[in-house]
């Protein structure tokens, strides 16, 4: 594994991508790793591009914001891509040599020829994962999205382990939490949908539970040295 | 009652008063990992604020709710939302006045519509507590993380502190009231950060116990009389001088203006004892030399790790407070460097001037690199911005 590993989240305002990464630093930083987490985004509303950016490390970490040299890319939605919700152009600017994309699709997503020539010379394999399909079925509710997106991470690269992610799930959805308006808006709706707060955390575990083995499958299929 | 004498007693949350020092440099402390504006919630818990009004706007607005929720629960006094940036300065004000410890946020346009409030505070020797987490100003409207702000109150004679992380941003919060509360000092003090870059990051920070509270403010250390009509500052403001054109009033306004400077330059003493110093050095005997505030520090050290691993060596310079500069610190940290690059997130690059004026050889400074209206700075470009200037100066040897 690399000294430092930095995740770049792009999705749509409300996909919960700014949750996504408060929640996988804190499992970092529970199991002992030093982590930084920050979002990006401008005013807040629902399906506008919005971006947040996790740093992995060992050693003390200082840089923040925008992260422009990611080792693993994670598309929470389709759009990101076919319609250039993105903060960067093509979605995949920046990202190292040897790292990974994981896209959240049902099929996966036409791109150009140059696109998969840059890809294959850069050994940068594609995870194309259902997370909103799979979010649906497990969970009940779009909104685990991002909790299906975790899963495959985690499966894909073991980043952090499932004990700290159920602490960090727990840190975050188990307790009261401010937030700003669209995220208590938000929080509200996933409440809603669960009797109680219990439910709602074994739904989040059991749709990254069920995720990472996918992604654990599909990293045994990748024959390139991934994030090494 | 002197507040000295409430510690070792229980506040009526039942928190322990305890001595500064003890808060600050022996009770034990935990690991979190949070967002600078929960770490505004657990600074000001402990703070013994008594008053707190605020305004929303981003970023500061959760760390300003945060503060309300302290308020419900027990931990603040007072506690309502102002009518606008303007009115929640002067409600601060009025609070002040009336020797309460005060508390407040605000944020990028918030801040410059609050401005006329910052020099009255400082004339007023008003001890209030503003955390400012800045944010762009301009037109395009941005809501992402620009220096500028600060550059625009620099010369208002309010203390100002620049955070890089989140253990300094807690650290700041309640040492900034011990310092501005002094007798010698008693002046507002801006506490600020990089909105975004720290408010909305979760970092690592080390925490004392939530039973533990500093003492309370105590008014009769104030160096002025509180309110009173006839004198310093309050006569000043019930009778301007303006009004009468003679040889008393300009003399009042000359001295006083100078004694609230003078004030802010009495708080070194204090600052160095309780932040230790008022810059950090890191290889500051290195031939190239990263100075800067904030965040622009935070990806220096990493331009220095990367440049490190190729064999160049750079040493940094971090500034933490603005006001009072570091002027002698600087001069001194520097007078080995051959090139000073300041890094700044401001199309202006104010910092850049202010170490000029204070260094001999001032060529040496390189004012950059820079990005504005919310832009990021990756490492890399530090890095990049380096090695051109250095790759100019080989090719003048060379000629």
């Amino acid at each position: 594994m690399r000294k430092r590993v930095n995740i770049r989240m792009s999705g749509l305002g409300g996909q919960g991508v700014v949750t996504s990464a408060h929640v996988l630093a804190t499992a970092a930083s529970k199991d002992g790793k030093n982590a930084i987490s920050n979002p990006f985004f401008g005013a807040e509303k629902r399906m506008a591009p919005a971006e947040s950016y996790v740093r992995i490390a060992g050693e003390r970490i200082y840089d923040r914001g925008e992260l422009v040299y990611p080792d693993v890319i994670m598309i929470f939605h389709p759009t990101v891509i076919t319609l250039g919700k993105c903060y960067t152009m093509p979605f995949y600017d920046g990202i190292k040599k040897g790292g990974m994309l994981i896209i959240n699709t049902d099929k996966p997503i036409a791109l150009s020829d140059d696109d998969y020539r840059f890809f294959e010379e850069n050994e940068i394999p594609i995870f194309n994962v259902p997370a909103t399909t799979l979010a649906v079925e497990i969970a009940g509710t779009e909104l685990a999205t991002n909790m299906g997106m975790l899963g495959a991470l985690m499966g894909a690269t073991k980043l952090v382990s499932m004990e700290s992610m159920e602490a960090a799930i727990q840190d975050r959805f188990g307790k009261k939490y401010v937030a700003s308006g669209g995220t208590a808006t938000l929080d509200e709706a996933i409440k809603k949908k669960f009797a109680k707060k219990e439910q709602l955390l074994k739904k989040n575990m059991e749709t990254i539970r069920q995720v990472y083995e996918l992604g654990a499958e599909w990293i045994e299929t990748i024959k390139s040295p991934v994030l090494a | 009652m002197d507040s000295k004498s409430l510690i070792g007693t229980r506040n009526k949350i039942g928190q322990k008063i305890v001595d500064p020092d003890y808060l600050f440099y022996e009770a034990p402390r935990e690991r979190y990992f949070m967002t600078g504006s929960e770490v505004v919630r657990e600074a000001i818990r402990r703070a013994s604020v008594d008053v707190s009004i605020s305004y929303p706007i981003t970023p500061q607005s959760e760390a300003a709710a945060m503060v309300g929720d302290l308020w419900v629960e027990g931990y603040v006094g007072e506690y309502f939302r102002g009518e606008n940036e303007f009115a929640v300065m002067s409600e601060c004000a009025g609070a002040s006045f009336g020797g309460a410890r005060v508390f407040t946020t605000t944020s990028g346009p918030g801040t410059l519509r609050a401005y006329e409030n910052f020099p009255m505070w400082v004339g007023s020797r008003l001890p209030i507590m503003l955390n400012m987490m800045v944010r762009g100003v301009n037109s395009p409207l941005s809501i992402q993380p620009d220096t500028l702000e600060i550059g625009l109150i620099i010369d208002t004679g309010m203390l100002i502190w620049h955070a890089e992380t989140a253990q300094d941003f807690f650290d700041y919060l309640l040492k900034g009231f011990i310092v501005a509360e002094e007798p010698d000092v008693h002046l507002p003090i801006a506490v600020c950060i990089d909105g975004f870059f720290v408010s909305h990051t979760k970092d690592d920070v080390y925490i004392p116990s939530a039973d533990l509270a500093l003492p309370t403010y105590d008014p009769y250390r104030s160096p002025v009389v509180c309110m009173d009509m006839e004198s310093p500052p309050v006569r000043m403001m019930r009778d301007p001088f303006v009004m009468k054109s003679n040889y008393i009033s300009y003399a009042t306004q000359a001295s006083w203006q100078q004694e609230t400077r003078a004030a802010c330059e009495r708080s070194r003493k204090h600052t160095i004892r309780l932040i230790g110093g008022l810059i950090e050095e890191e290889n500051s005997d290195a031939d190239i030399l990263i100075v800067s505030s904030g965040t622009a520090v935070a990806q220096g050290r990493e331009a220095a790790r990367l440049l490190a691993e190729e064999g160049i060596r750079v040493g940094i310079v971090k500034i933490k407070t603005i006001r009072p500069f570091p002027y002698e610190e600087i001069k001194q940290a520097t007078k080995d460097a051959r090139l000073i690059f300041v890094p700044e997130f401001n199309v202006a690059g104010w910092m850049a001037r202010e170490i000029k004026a204070c260094i001999p050889d001032n060529h040496r400074v390189i004012a950059g690199p820079h990005v504005a209206g919310g832009m990021t700075m990756p490492p890399e470009v530090i890095v990049e911005e380096i090695k051109k200037v250095l790759a100019t100066q080989k090719e003048a040897v060379h000629e």
